[in-house]
């Protein structure tokens, strides 16, 4: 297969970054065409992707450094949906900042080929290429605002950031010091060989490695960064970290672990590791986010709880083999689409509302049913479905992934992971509750929406639902794409 | 095959010591300027350890690209940054750093002597030509991806640091 073919998801969405710099400062005039090349480069990645799809993949590409599987392809197909999604968030948000409008699609496209790059990558310098990648767009565009709290969260940001980058750095250096190879097939079968002789040396490794992901993962003990972040940077640049680079992050830690440090006497350090890990982000998120006033900060907190509910599921898959593997990866996969639509369409419907009443504070949000009711109805509904409650996606992504760790003996952090559901209902519905029983303030004028951003909060809240109604074509897709992972076990 | 003998062992701990010294003194020095001299000085000691290893283009990229380009810039920084800036600030972290650090080291030391490390005695070191092929070939991938990466940084860099009052113009024009 040509090489520019298997790259094409990725190039489709560079090119339209390069379009929009030549427009940007070719043609100022038509700068409202912008955000459209954006969207039009996403279309055409998806659908460079679904060629894949029917032409079969490969695995072997770039000397090994790419892999071109179905594991890939489910990640292009959700980076390229959520980028779109935040494009069309933005397009108001940019108009009304009136600057760098350019600049600002060109590092929200770049980091999403950061990000697919990453969900393919299969070589530990690749590996970290495409997470500086997707990082040091986000860096920027954490500080894209004017205000003082943005460039705040810009710097926090990156300082914590290049902290996280330099422990993974020294883990895959002592990874590739051992193995000497940077190829995750070639440690794969290198760990299986020698690794149990040298397993202090793997467990600092991979320690390193957790810490670095994690602090992309936003999981205690990484989470420092996640609430003055998520506060400051502009709103639909924490849509974005909040599910892009967390999906990716899981993404690649699950393809590092089950294709190079799957092997048994590994796998069992690994599910007591996750299994902790899971359990303290889910209690620390959820305990925070209940005496939070703003709901940034609040949607971040609970965004630490969610990405331990998703390491639920990778525990799962480290604890049991076959059965275990296929259902806790799956599960991962499920909860990490179904999390990324809810998650976006509770931000976009939050900028749609912030943008009218400048101000992010849960209180301001009282009687927003009389003040917007499609917005504060498909707020209502994410939230629901971050809860996981029926009818929702969430629903089904929590039954997955705690199924999953019941099959592997698990019990324990199943019942951690249900009574912080409970408890994340308090916070979410009285979110919930403050807008369809709050009185609005005497003023307050009724909240109007643009048609880009009811389009974007719209299709996720649908997502959301559809995936209720019928969650096993996404299940299915989750299930093979697991699969195309090659472990070995 | 390199650390037989006495003079690269001696060359090893001396290297050691020179590296671990400023780098220290990058920590401890109060004047930021003393602190990016010693940065320096760290910088060369690491090349000393490329050359030792055999990779001598490596050793000469560390010189030229950090001690001549980014330490450099550093200075440059500091220089044009107000004087009250230029001091490394006070902290109550600093002994519980030094405690993690300690235990970091301790826990590195341990496991590496642990480790079966595999080691090889004829090591044919890679000119700059087969660099260049392998970055050209195998490593294609991650060359391009670095360039794209440098691209981003430079228009997130313009974008950062223009002033509302050059945006004001551009927005006329």
């Amino acid at each position: 297969m040509n090489s520019l073919d298997v790259v094409g998801p990725q190039l489709a969405v560079l090119i339209a970054a390069g379009i929009i710099v030549v427009i940007d400062a070719v043609v100022p005039h038509q700068r409202r065409l912008i955000p459209y090349v954006a969207l039009a480069g996403l279309a055409a990645s998806a659908l460079w992707t679904v060629s894949w799809v029917s032409r079969g993949y490969e695995d072997d590409i770039f000397g090994g450094t790419l892999a071109l599987d179905e594991y890939a392809a489910f990640f292009y197909f959700l980076f390229a949906g959520i980028t779109a999604t935040i494009v069309l968030a933005s397009i108001d948000w940019v108009e009304r900042e009136g600057r760098r409008q350019g600049e600002y699609y060109v590092l929200v496209l770049t980091a999403c080929s950061g990000l697919m790059f990453l969900a393919a990558a299969r070589d530990l310098i690749t590996i970290f290429l495409a997470l500086e990648l997707s990082s040091i767009p986000q860096y920027i565009l954490a500080g894209w605002g004017k205000d003082e709290k943005s460039s705040e969260a810009g710097l926090k940001y990156l300082l914590l950031g290049a902290i996280a980058s330099s422990l993974l750095l020294y883990g895959m250096a002592l990874l590739y010091g051992l193995t000497g190879t940077t190829l995750l097939t070639e440690i794969g079968s290198e760990v299986a060989a020698n690794g149990a002789d040298n397993r202090s040396l793997l467990i600092v490794a991979t320690t390193l490695l957790i810490a670095g992901f994690g602090f992309k993962m936003a999981i205690v003990p990484f989470q420092m960064w996640v609430p003055d972040v998520y506060q400051g940077a502009p709103t639909p640049v924490t849509a974005f970290l909040s599910v892009g680079s967390k999906a990716a992050a899981f993404a690649v830690v699950t393809r590092i672990f089950f294709e190079a440090l799957s092997p048994e006497f590994l796998s069992n350090d690994w599910s007591m590791v996750f299994a902790v890990i899971a359990a303290v982000s889910m209690i620390i998120g959820n305990i925070m986010a209940i005496v939070q006033t703003d709901i940034k900060r609040m949607l971040g907190y609970s965004s630490i709880a969610q990405a331990g509910n998703i390491l639920v599921g990778l525990a799962a898959v480290s604890a049991g083999g076959g059965d275990a593997f296929k259902l806790g990866g799956s599960g991962v996969l499920f909860f990490l689409a179904a999390y990324a639509f809810t998650n976006l369409g509770a931000f976009v419907a939050i900028i749609a509302i912030s943008q009218q009443i400048n101000s992010d504070r849960i209180k301001d949000y009282a009687g927003m049913w009389k003040r917007s009711p499609f917005l504060a109805v498909m707020l209502a509904f994410c939230l629901v479905s971050l809860t996981g409650i029926p009818p929702t996606a969430g629903f089904w992504a929590k039954i997955f992934i705690f199924n999953a760790a019941i099959r592997a003996d698990l019990a324990w952090l199943v019942i951690i992971g249900v009574a912080n559901s409970a408890v994340s209902a308090f916070y979410y519905l009285s979110v919930v509750k403050q807008m369809f029983l709050g009185e609005p303030a005497e003023d307050a004028a009724r909240v109007s929406t643009s048609p880009s951003i009811a389009l974007a909060v719209g299709a996720a809240s649908i997502g959301v639902l559809v995936f209720f109604v019928i969650p096993m074509p996404l299940l299915s897709a989750a299930e093979s794409a697991i699969q195309g992972l090659v472990p070995l076990t | 095959m390199a650390l037989e003998g006495f003079g690269p062992a001696f060359a090893f701990w001396l290297l050691s010591a020179i590296t671990l010294i400023s780098a220290g003194g990058v920590m401890m020095a109060r004047n930021l300027l003393h602190a990016v001299l010693f940065l320096i000085v760290t910088f060369i000691g690491v090349a000393g350890f490329f050359i030792l290893l055999s990779a001598e283009f490596i050793a000469m990229a560390q010189v030229v690209i950090y001690v001549g380009a980014v330490a450099v810039l550093i200075l440059f920084a500091i220089l044009l940054t107000p004087r009250s800036a230029r001091d490394n600030s006070e902290t109550v972290w600093g002994a519980p750093a030094a405690l993690l650090s300690i235990a970091l080291a301790a826990v590195l030391i341990f496991v590496i002597h642990d480790t079966a490390w595999s080691e090889t005695n004829s090591f044919q070191a890679p000119s700059v030509e087969d660099l260049g092929r392998a970055l050209l070939s195998t490593w294609v991938l991650p060359f391009q991806l670095a360039s794209v990466l440098l691209t981003a940084a430079l228009i997130g860099a313009i974008m950062l640091v223009r002033s509302p009052e050059e945006e004001a113009e551009d927005a006329l024009s």
